[in-house]
């Protein structure tokens, strides 16, 4: 890979620091009055999602990252790996390990589409789309006129995620939620 | 602003910084902008000018400072230049490759009656309350808790570590710089412009030594207002083989830092002799029409 210097750094290039990949989120150049200039830098470690704040010379360079995001349709559980399928057409599988899966487990539902992001040909992180729509598995029955809870109550879906939902919703409805938030947004 | 407000505040300012010369007998003068030696500091590049053939013609100015001290040797008086300047490596939400500058010198003024007059050329053009100033000391004291002349190496490097996450290789002047930078300027003009004077000798660049508070300092300052540094002024060096000796430093440093070396403006050293005593300062116009604007970029004011 390519080599970047700090003047190169832009949001989102991909970049090798202490052996992980990680995504620079902001890049601050200053120059003192005299003196040498410098680069305050914060980056993302793609392998850990920690945010590192680092100090460079200005003209410093660090190696590029081989990370590519692709969109990928999940398939399976085989009890230890999450297969994955590239959409592209090229059928490419890549199988995900728990670490990689992470806190997208509770979102994965078969044949959606999720950006599995590849580190070196092997996935490191997936993501869930925005919206997804899922099956409510498990929530008790809504007592009519029952606000004390705020009118909601939780629900269990067939993913695994557990969601606040309004009383009125029942097992075996569609509901559309918002994987960022993870809030119920309507039925679908 | 749209384009026909950003051209009025320029044209305005300019109409303001020359009503305020006049008034004081400050005359303005035009200098080149490419010349025969470029500035000597080890972290300022500055473009050259090549001919159609590839002949190098010259080092386009960081600064107008070299020319217009010739001038004052010159026997010109007090005079203020409004020009072009230039920097490589420095672009950022207030760093461009080309910016402005306002600098201007005074016969027989020193450092404190020159920031005098500068604090009133500020409220012209900012509308702004009068500066106030503090000591390079004084202000690491209050926002490091220790002093920059009698700090240990092992608390400077070990505060460099904390606030900036950086433990490679620097000198101390570096890593003082580097926290001045990160840690004490940005606190700095909050209410009213801030001077932040007496630097350590070692920061003198063209300014003169003096001792102050019974450390070796320069007598050098710095402009900031809302945390943004506006310029850098000196009481100015007059002795050619001090500066000449500082040329030479700078020229070394260069050499261990692998950057290209560059030419000493002999005319400038030749002068010197010369130079009466003088004070002078370089401000940023595109930084103070950024503030004039209450914006915090200067894409936000520049017309280009």
């Amino acid at each position: 890979m390519a080599n970047y210097s700090t003047n190169e750094f832009k949001q989102g290039l991909k970049v090798l620091l202490e052996g992980d990949p990680c995504s620079i989120v902001e890049n601050e150049f200053v120059k003192p009055g005299k003196g040498q200039a410098f680069n305050r830098v914060k980056l993302k470690n793609l392998m850990t999602g920690r945010v590192w704040e680092r100090t460079f010379k200005s003209g410093e360079s660090l190696e590029g990252a081989d990370v590519m995001d692709t969109d990928m349709e999940y398939l399976y559980n085989d009890g230890e790996f999450w297969h994955f399928m590239a959409t592209d057409g090229s059928f490419e599988q890549h199988a995900a390990d728990a670490k990689a899966v992470g806190d997208t487990v509770k979102w994965l539902k078969e044949q959606e589409s999720y950006v599995v992001t590849l580190f070196n040909g092997a996935p490191i992180a997936i993501t869930p789309p925005n919206h997804i729509d899922l099956l409510v598995a498990q929530t008790d029955p809504g007592l009519k006129g029952d606000t004390a809870q705020g009118g909601s109550k939780p629900a269990t879906m067939a993913s695994g995620a557990v969601v606040q939902v309004p009383l009125f919703i029942e097992e075996g409805e569609t509901l559309k939620i918002d994987t960022r938030t993870g809030k119920y947004i309507s039925r679908a | 602003m749209d384009l026909s407000e950003r051209i009025a505040l320029q044209a305005r300012t300019k109409a303001q910084i020359r009503a305020f010369f006049d008034a004081r007998n400050v005359i303005e003068v035009t200098v080149p902008s490419v010349m025969p030696a470029p500035v000597t500091d080890p972290y300022i590049e500055v473009p050259r000018a090549i001919g159609p053939d590839g002949a190098h013609l010259g080092y386009l100015q960081s600064s107008p400072e070299y020319a217009m001290k010739r001038l004052l040797a010159q026997g010109s008086g007090d005079i203020f230049t409004l020009t072009p300047a230039w920097r490589i490596d420095e672009v950022g939400p207030r760093h461009r490759t080309e910016f402005t500058l306002l600098e201007y010198y005074r016969v027989g003024f020193t450092g404190a009656q020159l920031r005098d007059e500068v604090s009133q050329l500020m409220q012209a053009l900012l509308n702004c309350p009068g500066a106030t100033q503090i000591s390079y000391r004084d202000a690491f004291i209050r926002e490091l808790g220790w002093c920059p002349f009698e700090a240990t190496d092992a608390v400077v490097f070990e505060t460099l570590r904390q606030q900036l996450n950086y433990a490679g290789e620097i000198s101390r002047t570096g890593a003082l710089q580097w926290l001045c930078a990160s840690c004490v300027e940005p606190q700095l003009g909050h209410q009213a412009p801030c001077f932040l004077t007496h630097y350590p000798a070692e920061q003198a660049a063209l300014a003169r030594h003096l001792e102050h508070q019974g450390q070796a300092c320069a007598d050098r300052f710095e402009l900031f207002y809302r945390g943004v540094e506006l310029g850098n002024g000196y009481w100015e060096l007059t002795d050619p083989d001090e500066q000449r000796a500082r040329f030479e430093a700078d020229l070394a440093q260069r050499a261990l830092e692998g950057s290209p070396q560059v030419p000493i403006d002999e005319a400038l050293l030749a002068s010197l002799a010369e130079l009466p005593e003088c004070s002078g300062i370089a401000l940023g116009l595109d930084r103070i029409w950024m503030l004039a604007a209450e914006a915090d970029e200067l894409s936000q004011v520049s017309l280009f």
